[in-house]
């Protein structure tokens, strides 16, 4: 084997380093990676009570290079906005950004109050939300973020239900409706595209947010080696619609491989009972309107 | 003749809080707490503090605010009471956790529910275990006496633990007495810059509130316990420091009134040891041997000097504005723990006086005195009305 | 060992961790035939052990690596495959 090149060791591929205790596949490992490359060193980040925190913060291993705290579940924002507000009174917040970030569980719900104060006061924090769709840290619970018919613990499909029945909040645009300069949605499964939103968003001062789909194949019961694939194919059925938003203007990713929803429902766990024997025909049907929509509305189609 | 200006609390208050010379304040209105953040609002405004005031969208906020500017390396303050300390409760024992010198005011009133406004200690009495120190103030002097005294203990290396200092709300922030402010000169003389052990900063990273597991987090609480203990003598030595610099007694573990040759002593902690102080003199007039102290270090309690401060009373008579619901009074409870298995052994007795904000009067207090001398007492409410139908107790 | 105030820790303590002892059945193999040097295998690493500087370079280092087997699914030349851990090195 190669010998192990020590210089890469303090390259900016890895401000997130290795020998951190993530599930093998996880798609929040690979995007938390890409966001603190992204980000470079100068940048102190405030993360929230979850997985990602979990697995890069065991006392007294951390797999983090860059200056990085956690403080509760709910908080993280408001904690953000602290070390924003001490930057910006020591001179440092032109040189030093902040991130503060967390999964879908403290982004969607516990966390929500905080996160609008934070848009509401403007400061200058961009804020990553790791979407995988349920409370997974704690056992895949759902969470305000779960979409339609999904599986999770505290929403098991059963003789008298069909998993969870409510639809996904829409957290990027009520992000937007704040007014804040800058709302995108990314994938991991485009890690290109992923980084190209995080370093606009962290050249723009003020609040920003990014709200990046990261397949867990724990939770979702999928392959770890097709994480990625997964998260494509979120893309590509339209269920997961990548967009920008500045002032008013949208921008979006055309799909660039249209696939039926059952393509994407197929092989994960959470959806096994809508796809079972004959199928439940009528809701798979109900997921493909919600996809047609997304095609609709943003125009996801390449003319 | 005394020193210093009419002046209302919380004025005198943001006034001592602005010589601290914080960086970063944020906080969430709720009363009696309001107005000294209210000042502080109108010194920024006005350039006469220069800081970074943050109104946030509530107490659970503000507290994680300060939280991150701290841990950031700079100094901060912030100010609640009631429901707002108990909402950002979590916070409170996080901050603790962290080691971070947050210095908080907490203007103390009534809990929730039935909603009070008033002032009784039953709200920084629930945030006891928490690991922050606390200090509790008679009168605006000593508010803002305590403020600086907070952030020179709360910044020692050898502490680098929080510290709330109580005053009793309405009674002490919207009242108005005599306060005498140093000069930010002598102020900065006995308060120097913040020191950090450890900040965020990316020319040193370092990673802040690591989770441990049941092999490591045990250590973690022994840590803070022993450092509460050794602060001790800290707060007596800031204490002793702060009367060179300024001239004046304040802060400390206790205040003794007329203690040392009584044979019932009162404890008590914040302004109605005022009232009570009235009460011994009167008494003693009579020629009984009456004394009071006033514990102003709650947290940590400061066993081993108690005990040496009381061990020649037959009887002390613990007043307090809070209880344990379902089990006894704090101070009482904490105070007979001292005494247990010891040569010496008062009689303990406790009383809950003044909660919701109800008035603690002079006869109040005598009736509790010879109440106490009767008969030792577990824990009794004084001043409960008659006249009232309790569902499901008397009616 | 050292319990310091808060749990405050130093920067990239993680990598005394070599969770390349996860793996159980199979690990990454890079051919080194067709790389583009497109760096997707590195980018999709959730470990982050995936290290190379040009075509045919790339490879990953097996004290880390837990054998999710995504950089061989990513890779658009299909350079890289999961062999038997017991496999001798390439």
């Amino acid at each position: 084997m190669p010998e192990l090149l020590k210089e890469r060791d303090k390259f900016v591929d890895h401000l997130l380093c290795s020998g951190h205790t993530a599930c093998p596949g996880c798609g929040q490992a690979i995007a938390a990676r890409l966001v603190v490359r992204a980000a470079g060193r100068n940048v102190i980040i405030i993360n929230s009570t979850g997985c990602l925190e979990i697995f890069t913060s065991k006392y007294p291993e951390s797999a983090w290079e860059v200056p990085w705290l956690h403080s509760l579940f709910q908080n993280t924002a408001a904690v953000a906005s602290g070390v924003e507000a001490a930057l910006r009174a020591i001179g440092r917040l032109d040189k030093v950004r902040v991130i503060a970030q967390g999964g879908d569980g403290s982004t969607f719900d516990i966390g929500f109050g905080a996160i609008s104060g934070m848009f509401e006061r403007g400061h200058d924090i961009l804020y990553v939300c790791y979407d995988n769709e349920a409370y997974m840290n704690t056992g895949i619970q759902r969470s305000g973020s779960t979409p339609t018919y999904a599986r999770t613990t505290t929403s098991p499909p059963g003789k008298v239900s069909l998993g969870n029945l409510r639809p996904k909040k829409d957290m990027p645009q009520i992000a937007a409706a704040h007014g804040i300069p800058y709302v995108a949605v990314a994938s991991v499964g485009y890690p290109m595209d992923l980084d190209r939103k995080v370093r606009k968003a962290l050249s723009i001062r003020g609040p920003k947010y990014v709200q990046i789909h990261v397949p867990c194949p724990l939770g979702w019961g999928t392959e770890p080696s097709r994480t990625i694939d997964y998260a494509r194919l979120a893309v590509n059925t339209g269920l997961y619609p990548l967009y920008e938003v500045e002032d008013g203007v949208t921008m979006v990713v055309k799909i660039p491989r249209r696939v039926p929803v059952e393509e994407y429902l197929k092989g994960q766990v959470r959806f096994r009972h809508l796809l079972e024997g004959v199928g439940r025909k009528d809701e798979i049907a109900e997921i493909q309107k919600l996809a047609d929509q997304n095609i609709e509305k943003f125009g996801l189609i390449a003319e | 003749m005394l020193k210093g200006r009419m002046i209302q609390g919380c004025r005198a208050i943001a006034e001592a809080v602005t010589l601290c010379r914080p960086i970063v304040i944020s906080a969430y209105p709720i009363t009696p707490q309001t107005l000294i953040v209210e000042e502080l609002a109108s010194m920024v405004a006005e350039g006469e503090l220069n800081a970074e005031f943050i109104n946030v969208e509530g107490e659970h906020s503000a507290a994680s605010l300060v939280l991150g500017s701290s841990a950031t390396g700079v100094r901060v303050f912030t100010a609640t009471s009631s429901q707002g300390l108990l909402y950002m409760g979590e916070v409170v024992f996080n901050i603790a956790g962290m080691r971070l010198p947050v210095v908080m005011v907490n203007a103390n009133r009534s809990v929730s529910a039935p909603l009070n406004i008033w002032n009784d200690q039953q709200d920084s009495m629930s945030m006891r275990d928490s690991g922050w120190l606390q200090l509790y103030a008679e009168n605006n002097q000593e508010a803002c006496d305590l403020v600086m005294q907070a952030y020179r203990i709360a910044e020692d290396h050898r502490v680098m633990l929080p510290v709330m200092v109580c005053v009793d709300g309405f009674v002490l922030p919207h009242a108005f007495e005599v306060v005498d402010l140093p000069s930010q000169k002598d102020a900065d003389a006995f308060l120097p810059p913040y020191q950090p052990l450890y900040k965020l900063d990316p020319d040193n990273p370092y990673t802040m509130g690591a989770f441990t597991e049941p092999d490591k987090y045990m250590e973690t609480r022994y840590m803070i316990q022993r450092t509460m203990e050794s602060s001790i003598p800290i707060v007596e030595e800031v204490a002793r420091e702060f009367k060179r610099a300024f001239g004046r007694p304040s802060g400390g573990l206790f205040e003794k009134y007329r203690v040392d040759d009584a044979s019932t002593v009162v404890v008590a902690l914040g302004s109605m040891a005022g009232t009570i102080k009235d009460v011994v003199d009167e008494l003693r007039n009579k020629g009984e041997r009456v004394g009071v102290l006033r514990l102003i270090t709650y947290r940590p309690f400061p066993k081993e000097a108690l005990y040496e401060a009381l061990k020649g009373a037959q009887n002390i008579v613990v007043m307090e504005k809070a209880l344990s619901l379902g089990g006894s009074a704090p101070v009482a409870t904490e105070l007979r723990s001292v005494f247990h298995g010891r040569q010496a052994s008062p009689r303990i007795s406790g009383f809950v006086i003044g909660l919701g904000g109800r008035d603690v009067t002079v006869d109040d207090v005598k009736v509790t005195i010879a109440k106490a001398q009767q008969q030792l007492t577990d824990m009794e409410f004084i001043g409960l009305r008659t006249d009232l139908e309790l569902e499901g107790i008397n009616a | 060992m050292k319990i310091t105030l808060g749990t405050v820790t130093h920067p990239g303590g993680s990598r005394v961790n070599k969770t390349g002892a996860w793996r159980t059945s199979v690990k990454p193999r890079f051919l080194h035939k067709s790389c583009i040097a497109c760096d997707v295998c590195a980018l999709s690493c959730p470990e982050g052990c995936i290290f190379g500087t040009g075509q045919k370079t790339y490879y990953a280092n097996e004290d880390f690596c837990k054998g999710c087997g995504i950089c061989a699914n990513v890779c658009p030349v299909h350079d890289i495959e999961m062999i038997p851990e017991e496999a001798e090195d390439a």
